[in-house]
């Protein structure tokens, strides 16, 4: 009972109709964006042959297998590969809410000259796509000799999520009341205390959308490893599932087991995020 | 504990000019009120004084230093805002204890501090509380146990009062004036409600539009004020104005008329006016008694409002407009009824048209006459 109230939260009957509709669009989204992974992850089980004869079927007692899983966590370095990607992911996310929650503090509390011209090369980094700077910044890893290093990578990531991280976080911080800060002002609170202390905890819900926004084309791009760090000890796990594609043979079981395992860490940390995120929403509800 | 002298302190934001040179001396615990209305400046001048506005022009001691461009710590100030801005991720002990930690108190002292505040303001059960679990007069607590533990020189108090309830208010406010008896302390307090003003102040300032209008103990803006707007601001109901005509300028006994033709004698000096010339006439709504003979006008009663020990007659006079009178609260007059009533000649004030009160004569200065 206190489930259905909550909801439908003002549960007259004239709202039944429109709560059906709300939940069943989002039904219908939650199973297409779910179907991929799903077929994804049932197909990793699966014999190539039944892959191909009943791509939508359950794996049975005839078709199971663990081949693919093998094939990659044996007789390939998806450790190192994974190890990379979530070395790339959380520093380059770390990253990027750090300097993003504390670009968003200075745009938004100091007046200074120039801020008006930062905000706005900010908004075009949302604007225009990192990647069409591609060849230039291949040479500038070139003649900074980090091609080949994570490093490279990171520094990327960060220039390509910070845009809208600070975006996002100049938002919140608005909605920051004034007179926390000039409380902790009277407090002899210096700046950077006031922004380690006050200002980032209560970014905290927003940070964690960032995260995840940040966090998710990061760890799913092919583009910059390949071009930047295709070396054998520095593949991130998009990369280094497509040495299980070939030219002529794809070995459709260990690319799906690898693609399976790489949800993992991903799911995990957004588990993570989402759990803030929801905290985050709550905690402003009730006065 | 300090005193606080303010030497033609302007401000400027862009091209506006918010205030216009204010003059002020504080003496050391002294608690100073400063009231006006909305947009005349009191709080920017609070906000100058704590440091967190820059003052454009002026000079402002706090113990006889000079501390223009210095920050907030630096002057030895507390403040305590309308909202609160109490810290929403920590409780109430890492709030009250957050200044002294920062300043690198060592814990014994600081935890000595925060309990001995708390204690105080009989906020000691709550030290583990979020500030959201907290009702709003218990937050209000907590500001001000904020402020204390830091032994400022001098607190500022920006419309502390604003956002609790009726009851609760009157509540905190009888509070605050114990609590500043208790310590001692110099206190700057913003706020537009005259009765906080009234009550807690040992010297209101008076603002208006970037200026001081009046500076004075509370009684004293009561019964002399300087300007008009000074006499519409302090008292409640607000003062009642006519528009009249000096008919028989005088040194002691002037004459008026009424634009209905009503003659009005006013314990004024009017010396320096000339025959015609038009003054405001103001009338406080306890000074207008039913029983009166002097100055009697006759008006017809629109609406009645009981508050139990008295009522409120809202009396509509041909020509002249809408009076309050105060009267006591057994008055039977009824909406539509006649009445006829008066005010002696030393209760009435006068205001020239630049709005300056004339000096007036055998002044009635104690409280009301028995109704």
């Amino acid at each position: 009972m206190k489930l259905f109230s909550r909801l439908m939260p003002s549960s007259g009957m004239r709202q039944v109709p429109k709560s059906v509709t709300v939940h069943a669009v989002l039904l219908a989204y939650t199973v297409i964006a779910l179907f991929p992974i799903i077929v994804v992850v049932i197909n990793a089980f699966k014999e190539r042959r039944a892959i191909f004869r009943d791509p939508l079927g359950l794996p049975d007692s005839d078709s199971f297998t663990l081949m693919g899983f093998e094939q990659v966590l044996l007789r390939s370095d998806f450790g190192l590969y994974s190890w990379n990607s979530l070395v790339v992911t959380i520093l380059a996310v770390g990253l990027v809410l750090l300097l993003g929650a504390m670009a968003a503090w200075a745009l938004t509390e100091y007046k200074f000259k120039g801020n008006l011209l930062i905000t706005f090369l900010f908004a075009m980094g949302i604007m225009i796509p990192i990647r069409l700077g591609t060849v230039s910044i291949l040479s500038l890893m070139v003649s900074l000799d980090l091609v080949n290093t994570l490093t490279a990578l990171v520094l990327v990531y960060i220039a390509q999520g910070l845009p809208l991280a600070v975006y996002i976080l100049s938002e919140f911080v608005r909605t920051i009341p004034k007179e926390l800060t000039e409380a902790a002002r009277c407090d002899s609170v210096s700046e950077y205390k006031i922004f380690f202390c006050i200002i980032l905890p209560l970014l905290k819900p927003a940070m964690a959308t960032v995260a995840v926004f940040t966090m998710i084309p990061i760890w799913n791009d092919l583009w910059f490893p390949l071009i930047l760090a295709p070396g054998e000890e520095t593949r991130t796990i998009t990369l280094g599932v497509q040495q299980f594609v070939g030219q002529y043979v794809t070995d459709w079981n260990s690319v799906l087991s690898a693609l399976t395992l790489a949800i993992v860490p991903v799911l995990i940390l957004y588990t993570i995020f989402s759990r803030q995120l929801i905290r985050g929403l709550t905690s402003g509800a009730v006065k | 504990m300090a005193s606080v002298k303010l030497n033609n302190i302007k401000k400027r934001f862009g091209d506006v000019d918010v205030l216009h040179g204010i003059d002020l001396d504080i003496k050391d615990g002294e608690f100073v009120v400063l009231i006006g209305e909305s947009g005349c400046g009191k709080s920017t001048l609070l906000r100058l004084l704590s440091g967190l506005e820059d003052i454009t022009e002026g000079d402002l001691y706090i113990d006889d230093e000079r501390v223009n461009g210095r920050s907030p710590a630096k002057r030895g100030i507390a403040m305590v805002f309308q909202s609160y801005a109490l810290y929403p991720h920590m409780n109430v002990f890492k709030n009250m204890a957050f200044g002294l930690k920062i300043s690198g108190k060592d814990k014994a002292f600081v935890n000595n501090k925060v309990i001995e505040a708390a204690k105080k303001l009989k906020i000691d059960h709550l030290l583990e509380r979020l500030p959201r679990e907290l009702s709003g007069g218990q937050r209000q607590r907590v500001a001000i146990g904020r402020a204390i533990v830091r032994d400022p020189k001098v607190f500022l108090f920006d419309e502390p009062l604003s956002n609790l309830d009726a009851s609760l208010r009157v509540q905190t406010r009888v509070e605050l004036g114990k609590l500043h008896q208790e310590l001692k302390a110099t206190v700057v307090y913003v706020t537009h409600d005259q009765v906080e003003a009234m009550t807690l102040g040992d010297k209101i300032v008076v603002m208006n539009k970037g200026r001081v209008e009046q500076v004075g103990a509370p009684l004293d803006l009561y019964h002399h004020p300087k300007t008009q707007f000074v006499a519409g601001f302090i008292g409640s109901p607000k003062m009642n104005f006519l528009a009249a005509k000096v008919s028989h300028p005088d040194p002691e006994n002037t004459q008026l008329v009424l634009e209905s033709g009503r003659v009005i004698h006013a314990s004024v000096d009017t010396s320096s006016l000339n025959k015609g010339d038009i003054v405001q006439l103001g009338l406080r709504p306890e000074h207008m008694a039913l029983n009166c003979d002097s100055n009697i006008v006759t008006g017809k009663v629109t609406l009645v409002e009981h508050l139990g020990e008295l009522s409120y007659l809202y009396v509509d006079i041909d020509q002249e407009g809408e009076l309050v009178l105060k009267v006591d609260g057994d008055n039977q007059h009824q909406a539509g009824d006649l009445i006829t009533f008066g005010i002696q000649a030393n209760h009435l004030y006068l205001f020239d048209h630049q709005g300056k009160a004339l000096t007036r004569v055998n002044a009635h200065t104690s409280a009301a006459i028995p109704l």
